[in-house]
């Protein structure tokens, strides 16, 4: 199976909605073994300035690899997710993700780049806040939270 | 559990100064547990059969714990996890992870280290350069976290 080239520029635009808990931050805390008071202790949180316990720095990528979903499971795209493997990966937090926020990404399709009989697939999520009442839908507002960029490579056969 | 530190100032850092280290230990079940918070449930990091499989030696952490778990240096050291701006790395040897199960054994140790790599006065914030090591190995590349320093 090949990768198709026409995914380069493709967009999936924000689908569902990602409520962040407090008690999601800090199972992904402790899976990444953090420690620090500010993921576990509304408290500790807020004696530094946060509304609410605060994300680690890599809890985006709950968000974006459910974006990154959309491409994979798209059946036009040709990947294997068996043959995937993580290349690289970078998030831009534009402010803190905090227990509270409505999450919604917009996926964009970068780069796809031959690679033997593989592939290298650069994506970007944009991650954005929805405020005032939080339902998807015109007139919502909406802020920048993070910007995450990965590239995985699609194994070709042999590879 | 670690204590919040006092917050580094820009103006007493220099290029090269290092920040510290720590050894992250990693077990199957830290891989599952990982699988769970994240959502990301590729046999590769926790079916043996499967990861041998498709041509790895082994059950393989996800390149995303070593990630998560690398830059808790980074936020203690800042004193604040959302000082972390910018955090980027390339993922270039895997962390196998052996079948300890039962045992006190760690199946995995992976060494973190860190030391300053570029400051910026005009923006406030410093680039943390991370070693990341398993087995020798370098197995992050590139992992730079930027921190916004009050």
């Amino acid at each position: 199976m090949t990768i198709n080239p026409d995914l380069q520029g493709r967009s999936y635009p924000a689908a569902e909605v990602y409520d962040v808990g407090r008690e999601k931050i800090r199972e992904f805390a402790r899976a990444v073994k953090a420690t620090h008071p500010a993921h576990f202790d509304l408290e500790a949180a807020k004696a530094l300035g946060h509304s609410d316990l605060v994300a680690p720095p890599t809890f985006a990528i709950i968000i974006a690899q459910r974006a990154d979903a959309q491409l994979i499971e798209d059946p036009e795209s040709g990947i294997d997710f068996s043959r995937v493997v993580h290349a690289d990966q970078r998030f831009v937090h534009h402010r803190p993700i905090v227990a509270g926020d409505r999450l919604v990404a917009e996926l964009h399709v970068d780069g796809v780049r031959a690679m033997g009989g593989g592939a290298m697939i650069t994506t970007r999520s944009e991650i954005f806040v929805l405020t005032g009442d939080g339902t998807v839908g015109s007139g919502v507002s909406r802020e920048a939270v993070s910007t995450t960029t990965s590239s995985i490579l699609v194994r070709g056969e042999g590879q | 559990m670690s204590t919040t530190s006092i917050a580094p100032v820009l103006s007493d850092l220099a290029v090269g100064q290092e920040i510290g280290g720590r050894s992250i230990t990693v077990t199957r079940q830290d891989l599952v547990k990982y699988a769970g918070a994240s959502g990301d449930f590729n046999p590769i990091h926790w079916n043996e059969a499967f990861a041998t499989g498709v041509g790895l030696p082994g059950v393989i952490a996800h390149g995303m714990f070593t990630m998560g778990a690398a830059v808790q240096l980074v936020t203690d050291w800042a004193g604040d996890p959302a000082a972390v701006v910018d955090y980027q790395t390339r993922f270039t040897k895997p962390v196998l992870v052996s079948d300890t199960t039962g045992t006190d054994e760690p199946g995995a140790v992976i060494e973190v280290s860190g030391a300053i790599g570029a400051l910026d006065a005009d923006a406030g914030t410093v680039r943390v350069d991370l070693t990341v090591v398993y087995a020798g190995q370098k197995v992050l590349v590139k992992a730079q976290a930027v921190v916004r320093l009050a």
